[in-house]
């Protein structure tokens, strides 16, 4: 008889902490990365997954994605969607387009005053750095949404944007936050948090906000009373234990904007480096990886409510299937996704899809706003 | 045409909601049978299809997994060669089939077909996996001529060729027995049987979706006669379209009954549904969920067949590979050139080089290992 020659760590002990709601230490998250057995992991992330939402729910979010710019002076290795200035592939978008690009959202079938009075409706904006907008541009452009469609939730500027153009417009973090509110911006995308460990950022992302530097504009907006996500991507330069450091400092970050009572992370979620079109040349990350990686993140980030699935990186059937791996949430319906799929990668479904994928795992499929307020009809 | 009822059997039919102490009885009961090495009964069977306990399921399906197989995961170097998608038959989930005169319809000469197997067959295969339509206007000399003329060119290739429906077909156009067409087959090179044409073992199933296509019970009756004459063969189930969990379970039963009997089955195979282009292409077709849980169970209630199949052009490279912790020890092969399940809207690519699957094999912590279609030679890569 053939046994596994392989030797898996021990978890015993983790499986007793999680029963007993203990918070789990890096050398936890470590030895949980390492484990091959994929079904234990998923059924210690169920756990948690259960607890902090006990009915048999899954929400998700009606938006699209708009791109103000692909114009970056980042030059992160592994993005194919940025263009350096200059380059005639280089676009700015003007308010006729964004608007545009909104109305396209608002005649999705479905979407009607109800939901979006209610703040059902999201537009996710995230761009690249461009070298010459600053904040004057971004509080013309939420106030003229703003102005044109007073519900429709904004969700938009990820941390490195906004540290971008406080430099830019030489503002501190706390006056460009506090002027984006005040002219539309609804939330914060956690967007560009790749690996929250300054080795990494410096070989893939050098142009963009240090670890630090991520963290502080969160920490800011949290103060400031706005709710913003966190993301993870992961499969690319990056260590098991660097993986571990970014989920432990995002928990950290949670547990003081918790204890200040003001702003917090919703959700957060983690998909895989997509290769294709950028410099970064690694294999493409599989999917026991992305499982794993959604239910070692369940188990680590105890302090966040939500978790979402990628199914715009990994499809329907991987996507559905981190529902058993941790999450709750299928994310928003991404109208229009034109960074995964700049790097060759898009698995864009329909409302009907998502809905049936949620409903096939034995959950009800409802509509959220960023708030993860429910508000089907 | 007779209307019939083709509407999608809900994956959920039963409610699922938090796991009670009823079912925790019942898994642990399940776990301590199968941890014993008794057989599951068809109820047992229909409990797992619908617990949500999907990882508790999985999780002993992998026990069983790593029983017969420790952590190896088998490939092998093949390819597919469809001669003719010309085919009488009227099956509602295929988007392959041409009908005579269609122009999208096409025919391989054998001089095509020795074409084929010099210009780009490459060296390192080992095996090809022959199926096609039901095309009446080919003779019976030309599915055993299409053997010897591969033969010719490669006698090393083993030739997976010719489902039950073709055997079948066979015997009927050339008035000879099923034995006799073995005993051709044979003799112009014929491996072994793939394991295609089953589709659902129930004749409700039968009757709504593929009625030209042999019975169950005639196929049952067809791959005993082969298995008994010495030819081994797989066996599949397709899953995902209109099929209930129990016609699921009970083919499960059917095929295991057979293989009691026979011993001749290499191989279970569950394949996913495609419904892009066909009759049924109103249905979702399986989710992730189903997939996963249709190998686990299949490891569970199918204990006497030694591989189970995660077939990666259907179930998805992704799948394939979670798959192999949820009781699948095999993940089919290269295959090159798949037609069937790509006419279907299959989005997984048309065939992988040898490096991608054991990239896949070794991140789900599998250990790779290239194999025969028979699994009698295992080479460790």
């Amino acid at each position: 008889m053939l046994t596994a020659t392989r030797t898996l760590p021990d978890l015993d002990p983790i499986c007793d902490k999680i029963a007993a709601g203990t918070r789990l230490d890096a050398a936890d998250g470590a030895a949980l990365l390492r484990s091959d057995d994929l079904p234990l992991l998923g059924e210690l992330a169920t756990v948690v997954r259960d607890r902090k939402n006990p009915d048999r729910v899954v929400t998700y979010i009606v938006d699209r994605n708009i791109n103000p710019t692909n114009v970056c002076v980042a030059r992160c290795s592994f993005c194919a969607f940025d263009r350096l200035p200059g380059d005639p592939e280089g676009y700015v978008l003007t308010h006729e387009q964004v608007f545009a690009k909104v109305d396209e959202l608002l005649a999705v079938p479905g979407v009607d005053e109800r939901l979006i009075a209610r703040g059902g409706v999201q537009v996710l904006m995230q761009g690249g750095h461009h070298p010459k907008l600053g904040i004057e541009w971004y509080e013309q452009l939420f106030a003229a949404l703003r102005a044109r469609y007073p519900k429709l939730h904004v969700h938009g500027l990820s941390p490195s944007e906004i540290l971008h153009v406080s430099k830019l417009s030489h503002l501190s973090l706390d006056e460009v936050v506090a002027r984006l509110r005040a002219a539309g911006l609804n939330s914060i995308p956690g967007g560009g948090g790749e690996i929250l460990v300054d080795r990494v950022r410096r070989e893939i992302a050098p142009g963009k906000a240090m670890t630090d530097e991520w963290l502080e504009v969160m920490r800011v907006a949290h103060r400031h009373g706005m709710m913003t996500t966190a993301t993870m991507m992961y499969g690319h330069v990056e260590t098991q234990d660097e993986r571990v450091e970014h989920l432990l400092r995002l928990r950290e970050l949670q547990d003081e904007s918790l204890a200040a009572g003001k702003g917090s992370f919703t959700a957060f979620i983690c998909w895989p480096f997509q290769p294709g079109g950028s410099e970064l040349d690694c294999p493409k990350s599989g999917a026991n990886e992305f499982l794993r990686m959604n239910a070692v993140a369940r188990l680590m980030l105890d302090n966040f409510p939500h978790q979402q699935t990628s199914f715009v990186t990994q499809g329907d059937k991987l996507g559905q299937l981190a529902l058993f791996y941790g999450c709750d949430d299928f994310g928003g319906t991404m109208l229009e996704e034109n960074v995964v799929s700049a790097a060759g990668t898009q698995c864009l479904i329909t409302i009907g899809q998502i809905e049936h994928c949620i409903r096939a795992a034995g959950f009800e499929p409802m509509r959220r706003n960023m708030y993860y307020e429910r508000v089907a009809a | 045409m007779t209307p019939v009822a083709t509407s999608a059997a809900p994956e959920a039919a039963a409610p699922r909601h938090a796991r009670g102490d009823d079912d925790e009885a019942r898994l642990r009961a399940i776990e301590e049978r199968v941890h014993a090495g008794e057989r599951l009964a068809f109820d047992d069977g229909l409990f797992l299809m619908r617990t949500p306990a999907l990882h508790r399921v999985g999780r002993l399906a992998n026990w069983v997994r790593e029983q017969r197989h420790g952590d190896r995961a088998y490939f092998v170097v093949n390819r597919h060669l469809n001669p003719t998608n010309f085919c009488v038959y009227d099956c509602k989930f295929c988007a392959f089939y041409r009908r005579a005169n269609d122009p999208a319809g096409y025919r391989m000469s054998l001089d095509d077909v020795r074409r084929v197997v010099r210009d780009e067959f490459e060296r390192e295969l080992t095996e090809v996996h022959i199926v096609g339509g039901i095309d009446p206007k080919l003779p019976y000399a030309y599915f055993i001529d299409l053997l010897r003329v591969i033969k010719e060119e490669r006698p090393d290739l083993h030739l997976k060729a010719w489902t039950m429906i073709e055997i079948e077909w066979f015997a009927r156009i050339s008035k000879k027995s099923i034995e006799e067409v073995l005993d051709d087959l044979l003799a112009a090179g014929l491996g072994s049987c793939p394991g295609g044409g089953v589709e659902v073992l129930s004749d409700r199933v039968h009757a709504a979706i593929f009625p030209d296509k042999l019975s169950p019970a005639q196929w049952l009756d067809t791959a005993r006669r082969v298995q008994l004459h010495g030819v081994r063969m797989n066996a599949t189930m397709l899953y995902g379209h209109i099929e209930t969990d129990a016609e699921l379970v009970t083919h499960m039963v059917r095929i295991r009954e057979l293989q009691d009997e026979t011993k001749g089955f290499m191989t279970f195979i569950p394949l996913a549904f495609h419904p892009a282009n066909t009759e049924l292409s109103h249905l979702p077709g399986p989710t992730g969920l189903l997939d996963l849980r249709t190998i686990a169970v299949s490891r569970l209630m199918v204990d006497n067949i030694d591989h189970l199949k995660t077939y990666w052009i259907m179930q998805g490279l992704g799948v394939a590979q979670v798959a192999l912790r949820y009781g699948a020890d095999d993940v089919d092969g290269t295959v090159v050139e798949e037609k069937i399940t790509h006419d279907a809207g299959a989005k997984s690519p048309f065939g992988v080089t040898q490096g991608e699957l054991v990239r896949l094999i070794r991140e789900a912590g599998r250990e790779p290992f290239r194999r025969d279609t028979t699994y009698s030679r295992l080479t460790p890569v």
